[in-house]
């Protein structure tokens, strides 16, 4: 029992690929845990960040700056009162959140983190994130149906609608990327998420500047149809608070709710790390082609460890400022300690044997965190589209740019 | 790899599938009995990755779990669920109903019987790490002909679908 999981830490796969069992469902509860937690800082964040976009405070009572104030929304969401309409199909009605969530969860068996840092390495990983990322489509179409009311049913119609066409231009660009994988000795691309990254770092450069402005253009394009995909705003007609007050979720309250927000944030950063491997080089870290040599690599993989020192060295700052008043004894006392948790977490990556393995996990999610921050950048920037506009985007500007952009890789691939 | 369970899996899936066809025709309402063929079509995209087909599988949750069945579902929710409730779910034609049933019970009967000579004793090893390229290099090679003519075939019905739906173009 003992050799079987410690033999798989000297072999050089992912677990999936290794066939360890043990180590598979470790990984599957680390990734999945990351994401929840993950999940719950986003959502702070973007209350706090939306919140100084619009010159307000945002959540400041719970905790210091409102950092607890994921944590008391789920006990606030755990504890309320679950309403089923009356005249509503119950079963669909149930069943519509566990889709949604299941499908922005499933997705991250492929993702890779890093070459051996992933649950699994599927042959056919991008195609897997794409199929089944768009059933949860399904999930929409089903809450707005079995709420049995207008207004989550015109929202399901919208979101639908929109999934399904930005889903044509997404895929085009996708494929741009998937071909470029195969300008190798070989002449065979890959669809699997390892080995993209892999084909990027074997032809010395990201994607996203490949045949420039092509490689460009159609990260743009995926960049676009991904904040369409998920439901964001300004493509955010499914919940357009104005005219459908929340769209297909209207009718939905307390935990149910929250699957639907859980499904939404996830589904979100998975599509974002789908960017991150296809164009912005996966795990690698920033320039590996010219930043070369052991100084460089030493300098890159302090990174992890300095940015926890930092964050803790921001907490404490905050400790310092805190008011002296004794009101505000715990909150000091408990930023304090937060402080010292990520301080010491900080101490733990600068660790060689650590610092080593983290890298590239760190790198992954560092270029992840970037599209998360631009989603709230996004939403607090631009005015909802209508939705004839939300069309012509996708079918008439998007679609045709996205087929252009493939010729023209495919005929460069051919003549370079 | 080495694959788990095969045999579980193998039941499973296809029992899956069975269920979830019964539903699709007993259900008395339209939504119910999509969103059975959908289980049902993802049950058989699990019978193709244990056939050691990952692409045709990935096409399969793509286009019709993903594709094809949300604008199944999309037309039928706007349709008036009460009133095709009302309607009759089975038509009158038994006597040809059992007749079908019967010649493909037979059918089935004659493979299991005669399976030993029809299919080759041992099971094809096909290489799982390379499935997609090797459809791809039979698509666009060997059966290009084949192909393309399926995608003009294609854009037939697209245009077709145009110029029914618009009347001045």
């Amino acid at each position: 029992m003992l050799d079987y999981i410690t033999s798989y830490l000297s072999s050089n796969t992912t677990p999936g690929q290794a066939g360890n069992v043990f180590w598979a469902f470790v990984y599957i509860l680390v990734v999945f845990g990351g994401v929840s937690v993950a999940v719950m800082a986003m959502n702070w964040l973007e209350r706090k960040a939306l919140a100084h976009f619009q010159i307000r405070l945002g959540p400041m009572r719970v905790g210091p700056h409102g950092l607890l104030q994921p944590i008391a929304d789920a006990i606030k969401l755990f504890t309320k009162e679950d309403i089923v309409p009356d005249k509503a199909d119950k079963f669909v009605f149930w069943i519509a959140p566990l889709i949604i969530l299941c499908a922005a969860f499933s997705v991250y068996i492929v993702v890779p983190f890093g070459p051996t840092h992933a649950i699994t390495d599927l042959n056919i990983g991008v195609l897997f994130m794409l199929g089944v990322s768009s059933l949860a489509v399904l999930g929409v179409v089903m809450a707005g149906w079995a709420s049995n009311s207008h207004y989550p049913l015109i929202g399901a119609l919208r979101s639908s609608a929109q999934m399904v066409s930005y889903e044509v231009a997404m895929g085009m660009a996708v494929v741009s990327a998937v071909l470029m994988t195969s300008l190798n000795k070989t002449g065979t691309g890959t669809l699997s998420m390892i080995g993209i990254v892999q084909a990027q770092q074997q032809q010395q450069i990201w994607f996203l500047f490949k045949f420039f402005p092509l490689g460009f253009i159609a990260f743009v394009i995926f960049a676009i149809a991904m904040v369409a995909e998920t439901n964001r705003a300004p493509f955010d007609l499914p919940e357009a608070e104005s005219e459908l007050t929340a769209g297909f979720h209207t009718e939905y309250s307390g935990l149910r709710w929250s699957l639907f927000m859980l499904g939404e944030y996830a589904a979100m950063i998975a599509v974002s790390s789908i960017a991150v491997t296809l164009w912005l080089g996966g795990w690698m870290r920033p320039f590996p082609n010219t930043l070369t040599g052991a100084i460089w690599d030493l300098v890159f993989s302090l990174f992890p460890g300095a940015i926890f020192i930092a964050l803790a060295v921001i907490a404490f700052v905050g400790v310092v400022r805190m008011p002296k008043h004794p009101y505000f004894r715990i909150q000091t006392l408990g930023l304090a300690g937060f402080g010292a948790v990520l301080g010491l977490i900080g101490l733990i990556l600068f660790a060689p044997p650590v610092r080593d393995r983290i890298q590239d996990i760190f790198w992954f999610v560092a270029k992840v965190a970037v599209f998360m921050y631009l989603y709230i950048w996004y939403r607090a920037t631009w005015p909802r589209y209508r939705f004839d506009q939300l069309m012509k985007v996708g079918w008439k500007v998007l679609l045709p740019i996205a087929i252009g952009v493939l010729i023209l890789t495919a005929i460069l691939g051919v003549l370079l | 790899m080495q694959p788990v369970a095969t045999t579980f899996f193998f039941y499973f899936l296809s029992g899956l599938t069975v269920l979830s066809g019964v539903l699709v025709i007993t259900r008395k309402n339209p939504v119910h009995s999509a969103l059975a063929l959908i289980l049902g079509l993802l049950a058989q995209a699990g019978l193709y990755l244990m056939l050691y087909a990952p692409f045709v599988a990935g096409v399969q949750i793509i286009l019709y779990a993903g594709g094809i069945m949300v604008l199944f579902l999309f037309v039928i929710m706007l349709v008036n669920i009460e009133r095709s409730q009302k309607e009759e779910q089975f038509n009158k034609q038994w006597l040809i109903g059992v007749l079908a049933a019967a010649a493909l019970g037979v059918l089935f009967v004659l493979v299991y019987v005669k399976g030993k000579d029809l299919f080759p004793e041992h099971i094809a090893q096909p290489a799982e790490n390379s499935n997609t390229q090797q459809i791809g290099v039979m698509l666009y090679g060997q059966y290009m002909f084949a192909f393309e003519i399926a995608s003009l075939l294609l854009l037939v019905a697209i245009i077709g679908a145009v110029v029914m739906a618009k009347k001045r173009i």
